[in-house]
C-alpha cells in the first residue's frame, strides 16, 4: 500500500488516541486553591495578555509569584500570549485579570485541549513523521511500524493531554533539531535546539550530547580550517537565536536576571514528592535530606551527575556520529534524571524521546524502558483521575509495539549488542541470553501490572501511607538505573553491524 | 489475521445511554409480566423478547458495579461506574462481531499468488468490518449494541455461504427476536432457503424442479423458527401480552420520517414537498394559510402532512417497499445463483427497505454496508458500489454526533475509514484501469465540500439562528442521491448476473 496512505491513518490514529485521552480530567480538577498545572498554563495566559512584558517576571501587585508565577523561558511564554489571544476573541472572561483565577467550563476545556493539539500538530507530529520516514533503516513496512509505535508512546499522551503540559512543544523542536543533525544540516539543528531549549530549561538534559556530538564533528573536520568555521556558525547561530528569544528581556539586566532567578530555583531542595530518581530511593534507606546541609546536597548532586555523564559525553566527543549521538542522548537525560537536584518525575519524559528515537534499533528494551516510564508516573496520572486512559494506552502500546515491531523475537545477543555484557560477566554459566531477557521484560511487566492494580484497589496500611507510590517509584528507578548501565555499555561497545553502519554520516 | 479494535472509552453520553440503562432497570426489578406495560421512562422497550432477556442477562453483573442504576425510577442515572459498565458490555458483546469478522474472512475467495499480507482480501475485509467507521461511532461512542448484533447477521451469512444452510437459519431466527428492524431482510432469507434448500436440485438450465420438493427440510426449517420464536415470545402468548408487545415493536405514530432525515426517497420527496410549497406561495398559486403549520423541518420527531405533494402514509410506504424489493427477491428464485446471489438479494432487501421505510433511522444503513464489504473485495464493481455507498453513508451518520467535543474524532475516524477503503480497495482491484468513474468522483468530493460546509463555515454564517435545520438537510439531500444510485447500481448488477450461469 502507499506509503502516504499509511502515514495518514498512523497519523490520524495518533490523534484519535491524543484527543480521546484529552476528554479525561485534567491536573488539579476542582480542586481550589491551587488546582493545578492546568491552572497555571491558564493563568500564563491571563498574565501575558494583560500584563506588559517587563512584569511578567517580577512579583507585583497585579502578578503574584506565588499563585504559579511563571517560571519558564520566554517562548513558553510568547506561547501563552499567543493562546490568550485566540482565547480574548472567543470569550474574554477565561483571560480576565484577577477574576478569572480557576475559571473552569467544559468549553474552555475544549479550548485549551485544542491548543495542544493544534501545537502537537504544528511541531511535534510532523518531526516524528519525517525522522520515522527518513532516518531509520528498514522496510517501508518497518518504518510505518515505528511511526505507529512511537506517536502511540503513552507517557507523552497522558501528560500532554491529560494532565495538561505542552511538552510536545519542547520535545517537538529538539526532535527536530535531533533529524536536522541526522540529515547533516548542523547550522538548522542547533538552531532547532534552541528555541527548544528557550521553551523549557529542562531541555538541558539534552544539551551536553549537542554540544559533544557537534565540537566532535568540528574537530573531526579539522580544528583549523573547515572545523573552525562550522563552530563559528553554529555558535553564531545559537548566541542569534537566544537573542531574538530573549530581546525584550535584554534591555534591561535585572530583567534578565530576574528571569534566570525565576528559571533555575535553587532553594528548593534535593528532590520533592516521590520521583524515581536516586536520591529519592536512597532516602527510603537513609535520610539523605536530614544528614546533609542543603549546600553539600547540591554539591553531591551536582558531582554524581557530572561522574554519570562524563562516560558518554567523552565517547561522542571522540566518535560522533549518529549512532553514539542518540545513545548518549539516552544517557546524559537518564544520568541528568537519576542524579541532578530537584528533578520532577516529568522529566522522564526528557529520556523517553531518545529511547523513542532507537524503537528502530533495539525494540525490545526500547519498549520495556518507555513501559516503565509511564509507569512511574502513575501516582500523578491516578492523582488527576487518568486511571482508565492510563490503563488502555499502556495495553494499546505494549500490544502494538510487540506485534509489529516483533520485539520479542529479536533477542539474540548480537542483536540487543549484549556482547560486552558477556565479556563482562564471563564468569557466570553461559546461559541462553534471549530466553533470559525474555523472562526478565515478562517478569518485570507482571510486577509492573500487579503494582498497578494493588495502587488502585487497596488502601494502605495507615503508618505506611505513601507505601504504594513508594514502590512504585523504587521499581521503576531499578528499571531506569538498569537502562542506564545498559546504554552505556552499548555506546561503549563495538558499533552495530554493516547494515546499520551505512546511514551513519 | 486478526485486527485488534481498540476501544477507547469516551465520557460521552447519549440518550440511547439511558435507554439501556433503563431497560436494564426494567428486565431486573420488575416481573416478566410489567416488561412491556411499564412506561415511568419515555425509553419504553421496544425491541423483540430476546433482547429483553438479553438485558436481563446483563443486569445481573450489573449489578455488582453499582446496584442504583437498577432502580426504574433513577431516570437519567449515569454514575462512573455504570457508563464503565454500559462501555465494558459493549466491548464484550463485541467478541460475537469478531468472531463473525473471522468467519467471513474464511469465506472469502483467495487470488492466487504471493501477495503481502496487507493486500491479502481476508486481511482488507477483516479490517473494513472491525474498523467500521460507522459501527465505532454508533456502538461505542452513540451506544448501541450494534456490534453484537451485525456479529449475528455476518455469521448467519458465513454460514450460508459455508453451505450450512440450517445453522444460517437458526442465527436468523435468534436475530430477528433480538431486533425486528431485521425483518427488512427477511424475504431474502425466506426466498432463499426455500428455493435453494428446500428444493434440493435444479433443472440443468437453472429453473425450478418442482419434483425435488424436501419436505423434510422445509419442516427443519419451520421448527427451527419456530422454536426461537416461541422461546422468546412463549412467555408473553402464555401471558396474552401479545397485543401489547407488539404495539410496542411497531410504533407507527412516529411520523414518516425521523427528527433528522434518513438519506432515502422519502428525504428527497420531502424537499421536493417543500420546495414545491414555497414556489408555489412566490407563484401566488397557493394561499400561505392553507399550508399545514410548522413542518418537518423542525427537527421534532412526529407526524405531519405533506404541503402539496401526497401524504405518504405508513401502508403506502410498505407498498413501496415490497414493489422495490420484487424484482431481487424475484431473480433469487427464477435463477437463484448461490450463496451471493442471496447476499444480494439481502443488500438489496436491506436498502430498499432504507430507501422506501416507515420511519428509518439513518443507522439502518449500516445493514448494507456492512455485508456488501464481503462482495467488495471480491469483486471490482461491487466495490465501486461499496465506496460510493460507504463514504456517502458514513458521512451520513455526522449529524449524530453534533457537540464540538466530538468533531475531532469522527472527522479523524472517518478519515482513516476513508483513506484506507479507497487505497486497499484499489490496490486490491488494480490493473484495470480507475476504480470509480469520473461521475462518482465529482459526487464524492462534492460531499467534502458539503461536509466543510455544514461543519466550519454554517456555524459561523448568520443564518445559523433562522433556519438551524439547514446543514442537516443538505447533509440528508445530498446523501439520499448517493444512497439511491447506489441501489440502482446494486439493482443492475443483480439483474446482469441472471445471464450468467450460477457459480458457487
Amino acid at each position: 500500500m502507499k506509503t502516504w496512505s499509511l502515514v495518514s491513518i498512523c497519523v490520524l490514529l495518533g490523534v484519535v488516541v491524543r484527543w480521546g485521552v484529552s476528554l479525561n480530567s485534567y491536573s488539579g480538577a476542582g480542586k481550589p486553591p491551587m488546582f493545578g498545572d492546568y491552572e497555571a498554563q491558564r493563568h500564563w495566559q491571563e498574565v501575558t495578555y494583560n500584563l506588559p512584558l517587563q512584569e511578567w517576571y517580577f512579583n507585583t501587585t497585579d502578578n503574584d509569584l506565588n499563585y504559579w508565577g511563571l517560571d519558564y523561558p520566554p517562548l513558553t511564554a510568547y506561547h501563552s500570549w499567543i493562546c490568550a489571544y485566540v482565547a480574548k476573541i472567543i470569550n474574554p472572561d477565561w483571560v480576565e485579570l484577577h477574576k478569572s483565577r480557576g475559571y473552569e467550563s467544559p468549553t474552555h476545556k475544549l479550548f485549551m485541549r485544542t491548543t495542544v493539539l493544534v501545537a502537537d500538530l504544528l511541531i511535534y507530529i510532523p518531526a516524528v513523521v519525517l525522522y520515522c520516514l527518513y532516518l531509520t533503516d528498514g522496510s517501508s513496512k518497518k518504518k510505518i511500524s515505528t511511526l505507529l509505535c512511537f506517536l502511540l508512546y503513552p507517557g507523552l499522551i497522558l501528560t500532554d493531554y491529560g494532565h495538561f503540559q505542552y511538552n510536545g512543544v519542547s520535545l517537538g523542536f529538539a526532535l527536530w533539531g535531533i533529524l536536522a543533525l541526522g540529515l547533516g544540516w548542523d547550522v538548522s539543528g542547533s538552531m532547532a535546539f534552541s528555541l527548544a531549549l528557550n521553551y523549557k530549561q529542562m531541555e538541558l538534559y539534552h544539551a551536553l550530547p549537542f554540544f559533544c556530538y557537534l565540537m566532535g564533528k568540528c574537530i573531526k573536520a579539522g580544528p583549523m580550517g573547515r572545523g573552525l568555521f562550522l563552530l563559528v556558525r553554529i555558535a553564531a547561530t545559537v548566541l542569534a537565536t537566544f537573542a531574538l528569544c530573549w530581546l525584550p528581556f535584554l534591555s534591561d539586566p535585572s530583567q534578565a536576571l530576574q528571569v534566570v532567578r525565576r528559571i533555575f530555583p535553587v532553594a528548593r531542595g534535593l528532590f520533592e514528592d516521590k520521583v524515581a530518581n536516586t536520591w529519592c530511593s536512597l532516602n527510603t534507606l537513609i535520610k539523605i535530606r536530614s544528614i546533609l546541609s542543603g549546600d553539600s546536597q547540591l554539591y553531591l548532586s551536582l558531582a554524581c551527575t557530572f561522574l554519570a555523564v562524563l562516560p558518554s559525553s567523552f565517547r561522542l566527543l571522540t566518535k560522533p556520529t549518529f549512532w553514539h549521538f542518540k545513545l548518549a542522548l539516552v544517557n546524559s537525560s537518564l544520568a541528568f534524571f537519576l542524579f541532578s537536584y530537584q528533578v520532577h518525575e516529568k522529566s522522564i519524559l526528557l529520556a523517553a524521546l531518545p529511547v523513542c528515537l532507537l524503537l528502530n534499533d533495539l525494540p525490545l528494551i526500547a519498549i520495556w524502558f518507555l513501559q516503565a516510564s509511564t509507569f512511574s508516573m502513575l501516582p500523578l496520572f491516578l492523582k488527576d483521575g487518568l486511571l482508565v486512559p492510563y490503563v488502555v494506552t499502556s495495553l494499546a502500546f505494549l500490544f502494538f509495539s510487540l506485534y509489529l515491531l516483533s520485539a520479542l523475537d529479536h533477542c539474540s545477543e548480537d542483536e540487543l549488542r549484549m556482547g560486552a555484557y558477556n565479556k563482562l560477566l564471563f564468569f557466570l554459566p553461559k546461559m541462553d541470553l534471549a530466553c533470559v531477557v525474555r523472562w526478565k521484560f515478562y517478569i518485570s511487566v507482571a510486577v509492573m501490572a500487579v503494582l498497578s492494580i494493588v495502587s488502585i484497589a487497596l488502601v494502605p496500611p495507615p503508618h505506611l501511607p505513601d507505601l504504594f507510590p513508594v514502590l512504585v517509584s523504587t521499581t521503576a528507578f531499578l528499571h531506569f538505573f538498569g537502562t542506564f548501565v545498559y546504554f552505556n555499555v552499548v555506546q561503549f561497545s563495538e558499533p552495530p553491524s554493516r547494515k546499520s553502519q551505512k546511514k551513519n554520516n | 489475521m486478526k485486527c485488534l479494535i481498540c476501544c477507547v472509552s469516551f465520557t460521552f453520553h447519549s440518550t440511547d445511554f439511558e435507554v439501556h440503562r433503563n431497560w436494564l432497570a426494567i428486565t431486573h426489578s420488575l416481573p416478566v409480566s410489567r416488561w412491556y406495560h411499564e412506561n415511568t421512562s419515555e425509553w419504553t422497550l421496544d425491541y423483540p423478547p430476546l433482547f429483553a432477556w438479553f438485558e436481563f442477562g446483563l443486569s445481573h453483573v450489573a449489578q455488582h458495579f453499582d446496584r442504583n442504576m437498577l432502580q426504574v425510577e433513577n431516570l437519567n442515572y449515569a454514575s462512573p461506574s455504570t457508563v464503565l459498565f454500559q462501555r465494558l458490555s459493549v466491548i464484550f458483546t463485541d467478541v460475537v462481531f469478531i468472531y463473525a469478522a473471522k468467519e467471513c474472512c474464511r469465506c472469502v475467495q483467495e487470488q492466487k499468488g504471493s501477495r503481502d499480507v496487507l493486500n491479502r482480501p481476508s486481511f482488507v475485509l477483516a479490517v473494513l468490518l472491525l474498523w467500521n467507521f460507522g459501527l465505532l461511532i454508533v456502538d461505542h461512542i452513540h451506544f448501541q449494541y450494534n456490534g453484537f448484533l451485525f456479529g449475528v447477521l455476518l455469521l448467519s451469512v458465513a454460514k450460508h455461504l459455508q453451505s450450512q444452510h440450517l445453522q444460517g437459519a437458526l442465527l436468523f431466527a435468534i436475530l430477528l427476536n433480538l431486533k425486528h428492524i431485521y425483518l427488512y431482510v427477511a424475504p431474502a432469507y425466506g426466498i432463499y432457503l426455500l428455493r435453494s434448500y428446500c428444493f434440493t436440485q435444479d433443472n440443468k438450465d437453472g429453473s425450478i424442479r418442482w419434483m425435488s420438493f424436501s419436505p423434510l427440510r422445509l419442516l427443519a426449517l419451520g421448527s427451527i423458527v419456530v422454536s426461537v420464536c416461541a422461546l422468546s415470545f412463549g412467555p408473553f402468548i402464555a401471558m396474552g401480552q401479545l397485543p401489547q408487545v407488539l404495539s410496542r415493536l411497531f410504533p407507527f405514530k412516529r411520523g414518516l420520517c425521523h427528527a433528522y432525515w434518513a438519506p432515502n426517497i422519502w428525504a428527497l420527496y420531502n424537499v421536493l414537498d417543500k420546495g414545491l410549497a414555497v414556489l408555489g406561495v412566490r407563484l401566488k398559486l397557493l394561499e400561505e394559510a392553507e399550508l399545514p403549520r410548522a413542518s418537518m423541518t423542525g427537527g421534532l420527531v412526529q407526524e405531519f402532512q405533506h404541503s402539496v405533494l401526497l401524504s405518504v402514509s405508513p401502508s403506502a410506504t410498505l407498498v413501496c417497499t415490497l414493489l422495490s424489493i420484487l424484482p431481487a427477491v424475484a431473480s433469487i428464485w427464477l435463477r437463484p445463483c448461490g450463496a451471493r446471489g442471496f447476499l444480494r438479494c439481502l443488500l438489496l432487501c436491506a436498502l430498499g427497505s432504507f430507501m422506501f421505510g416507515w420511519h428509518v433511522h439513518e443507522k439502518a444503513v449500516l445493514i448494507a454496508i456492512l455485508p456488501l464489504s464481503i462482495l467488495a473485495v471480491e469483486s471490482r464493481e461491487d466495490a465501486r458500489i461499496f465506496l460510493v455507498l460507504t463514504t456517502t453513508g458514513h458521512y451520513s451518520l455526522f449529524p449524530l454526533l453534533f457537540t464540538p467535543t466530538e468533531r475531532p474524532v469522527k472527522v479523524s475516524l472517518m478519515l482513516m475509514f476513508t483513506i484506507f477503503s479507497f487505497t486497499a480497495l484499489r490496490k486490491l482491484h488494480s490493473g484495470q484501469g480507475p476504480l470509480l468513474r469520473p461521475l462518482e468522483v465529482v459526487y464524492l468530493l462534492g460531499l467534502v465540500v458539503v461536509a466543510i460546509a455544514c461543519e466550519v463555515v454554517f456555524p459561523l454564517s448568520p443564518w445559523q439562528q433562522r433556519l438551524p435545520f439547514l446543514p442537516l438537510l443538505a447533509t440528508s439531500v445530498y446523501c439520499s442521491v448517493g444512497v439511491c444510485y447506489s441501489f440502482l447500481r446494486l439493482y443492475v448488477r443483480l439483474l446482469q448476473r441472471d445471464d450468467k450461469p450460477k457459480q458457487l
